[in-house]
């Protein structure tokens, strides 16, 4: 168990491509963090790096108190599961358990007991002289978990575990992996570009994009208050709304909206609502002219147009409503405010003013 | 006859149509398989044959009673000089070889593609088209320089000098580069972190995996080794170190100039000890050769 620091990590490929620019960040001991992005945001990379599979171009790799820069992947103490289990075909269970503390030259009955440990604790004692091939794609999963618990490793690394199983295995796989890096306490990072993933399984999330960090933070950090307009559509499902509006004398105004903001600021903003946000009011600012409802059987997303713009109203299941035009409000205290060019958070320093009906104050 | 056609046109089983095309395949497949069948036919035909017939009459229509004699003649007595080339002899000596060629051809293939495909060597790709291009240069095009080269370091008449200038195979290495590259990446990846060093991986890892491809190989290159006729010719003068192949010609060739009868029966013995090895490997090896070369086990 260890705490894991990146000191401005860098990748640059021999062809030039950047692919991670200096990230700096602390990961706690005990602690499960998870990278999250789209495909090519650098995150494997980012791992690759900490697994000591990928060269560091520049920057200082810490685990535990060394920097393990130079160190083989073998010597930094870390267990590694991949996407596609990368399970040794040839072997039996026992043996692809086995073999990273027999190449270690621990003793056999201290591997055999280990193996029994962390077949009990996975259930695949009954697996254990079968062959991969002879395996459900959850079991070699658990396999490749069992690979890398018995190895007692100061961290866990992994690789987008659960992209290649089916959408119910996944949901069950996902509480396993965290009730079990719950129960070793083992610092743990996972790579994933399903955001579903990475809120429900962080302790925190780093955001990436373009080899950037976005933003690091809890899952209801990223959530409620996210840095920038990447962050506020790559998390939650549907994704915030973002809309183009408008600031001018202290005023907000989108559509039918007008909200008095304390701030001088002038020129136009990209307003971030979250569907959830949106209510259904007869006397409500917004029209909305809805286009398509999405029945999920717990709630309902309404998709529809409001002054031209795109946007998504995330509905309770008991709330009526027909195709044609609706009337809406907003919880305003969840309002975020993104520079229309680069995209940025820029509402950290206002307040709503608290006098508009149906407006709290945000902190 | 009207029941069967009666029967097979019963409506839940589709009547089989007669087809003039099945016919005329079958014909062709037919005529071909007794086309490769009928010299193995007339090999043990003459091996059973008294030799004074097979000369007057050439290939007969019937089996002779001669095959035991023939065969005890072929596998214990020595045809030449020396009285050290008898059947047996000469069967150890293409063993020898058709293994040495095949084990040594693997190996060396192997550890060969394993560099240039797991290494970051500066040149690999250079050294691998290099290696491939020497399908271009097969031994009949430099067996002169080998020669000269085997003859200089004394490996005349030796197993060594018979196997070890034949032995860098460029379609091994061609085939299991390939092979190397189609395991996958994360395989490598977890073996360097659960502690597995290069030798390790290519004796834990790679070479279970290439198990098929192993076998395919084998069967390739033993026959390959097996059939070499030329160089066994070239570096062997000894009759104790003759293989099987070469050993056959000798025993037609050795009394021809005299007026005696040549040995055809023997010499078709032999032959037909000479095909069997082959033969067997193949049929043994079958279905692994087709994996081997086909699908990929992983």
């Amino acid at each position: 168990m260890a705490q894991v620091t990146l000191d401005s990590v860098r990748k640059i490929y021999p062809n030039g491509v950047e692919a991670v620019t200096p990230a700096s960040f602390q990961i706690k001991d005990g602690e499960f963090v998870v990278l999250v992005g789209p495909s090519g945001c650098g995150k494997s990379t980012l791992l690759r790096m900490i697994a000591g599979l990928e060269d560091i171009t520049e920057g200082a790799l810490c685990i535990g108190d060394n920097v393990v820069n130079t160190l083989d992947p073998a010597d930094r103490d870390i267990a590694m599961v991949f996407q596609n289990y990368a399970l040794y075909p040839h072997m039996t269970v026992r043996k692809n358990i086995a073999y990273g503390l027999k190449n270690r030259k621990t003793p056999k009955d201290v591997i055999a007991q280990k193996v029994d440990e962390a077949a009990k604790m996975l259930n695949l004692t009954d697996y254990l002289d079968r062959k991969p091939a002879q395996l459900s794609g959850g079991q070699r999963q658990r396999v490749a978990m069992g690979r890398a618990i018995v190895r007692d490793p100061a961290l866990f690394l992994f690789d987008e575990p659960l992209s290649n199983l089916d959408a119910k295995l996944r949901n069950q796989m996902r509480i396993e992996i965290k009730a079990l890096q719950r129960r070793l306490g083992v610092t743990s990072i996972y790579v994933t570009h399903d955001q579903v993933e990475a809120m429900t399984m962080a302790d925190r999330i780093i955001v990436l994009n373009g080899g950037r960090i976005e933003q690091i933070g809890t899952p209801s950090e990223i959530y409620h208050n996210p840095a920038s307009t990447f962050v506020a559509s790559f998390m939650g499902a549907p994704p915030m709304n973002l809309v183009g509006a408008e600031m001018q004398d202290g005023t907000l105004s989108f559509a039918g909206l007008e909200l008095p903001l304390a701030s001088s600021m002038r020129g136009p903003v990209t307003l971030g609502l979250r569907p959830e946000d949106l209510i259904i009011d007869s006397h409500g600012p917004l029209a909305m002219e809805v286009e398509l409802i999405e029945e999920l059987g717990a709630h309902r997303l309404l998709h529809g147009q409001v002054d031209g713009q795109r946007l998504t109203v995330h509905l309770a299941k008991e709330e009526q409503v027909a195709l044609g035009p609706l009337r809406l409000s907003c919880r305003v205290q969840n309002l975020c405010l993104f520079h229309p060019e680069t995209g940025q958070r820029m509402d950290g320093g206002f307040a709503f003013n608290p006098a508009q009906t149906r407006t709290e104050e945000r902190v | 006859m009207a029941d069967i056609s009666l029967s097979a046109a019963a409506p839940v089983v589709p009547r089989r149509r007669f087809r003039w095309s099945t016919v005329v395949d079958h014909a062709i497949l037919i005529t071909g398989a007794l086309i490769m069948f009928l010299p193995l036919l007339i090999l043990v035909q003459t091996a059973s044959t008294p030799d004074v017939e097979t000369m007057k009459y050439g290939p007969g229509l019937y089996f002779g009673d001669q095959l035991d004699d023939n065969f005890r003649k072929a596998l214990f007595e020595a045809s030449g000089f020396s009285g050290e080339n008898t059947g047996l002899a000469m069967f150890k000596n293409s063993m020898i070889l058709g293994l040495g060629f095949a084990f040594g051809k693997i190996i060396i293939g192997m550890m060969a593609a394993y560099a240039i495909v797991y290494f970051r060597l500066r040149f690999a790709t250079f050294a691998f088209w290099l290696i491939f291009t020497t399908l271009l240069l097969p031994l009949e095009v430099r067996i002169l320089p080998s020669y000269e080269i085997t003859q200089k370091l004394g490996l005349l008449n030796t197993y060594t000098g018979l196997i070890v200038p034949l032995i860098a195979s460029a379609t091994a290495t061609f085939f299991f580069r390939q092979f190397f590259r189609s395991v996958p990446e994360e395989l490598v990846e977890a073996a360097r972190i659960d502690g597995a060093g290069p030798v390790k991986f290519f004796i834990d890892i790679l070479v279970p995996l290439s198990q098929t491809m192993i076998a395919a190989m084998f069967i390739i290159m033993f026959v390959y080794g097996w059939n070499q006729y030329l160089w066994p010719t070239m570096v062997t003068t000894e009759e104790g170190m003759y293989t099987l192949v070469r050993g056959i010609k000798q025993i037609v060739q050795v009394l021809q100039g005299g007026n005696e009868i040549p040995e055809y029966g023997r010499a078709n013995v032999l032959a037909i000890i000479a095909v069997l090895p082959p033969v067997a490997i193949v049929i043994f090896f079958q279905s692994w050769f087709v994996k081997g070369l086909t699908e990929s086990d992983k």
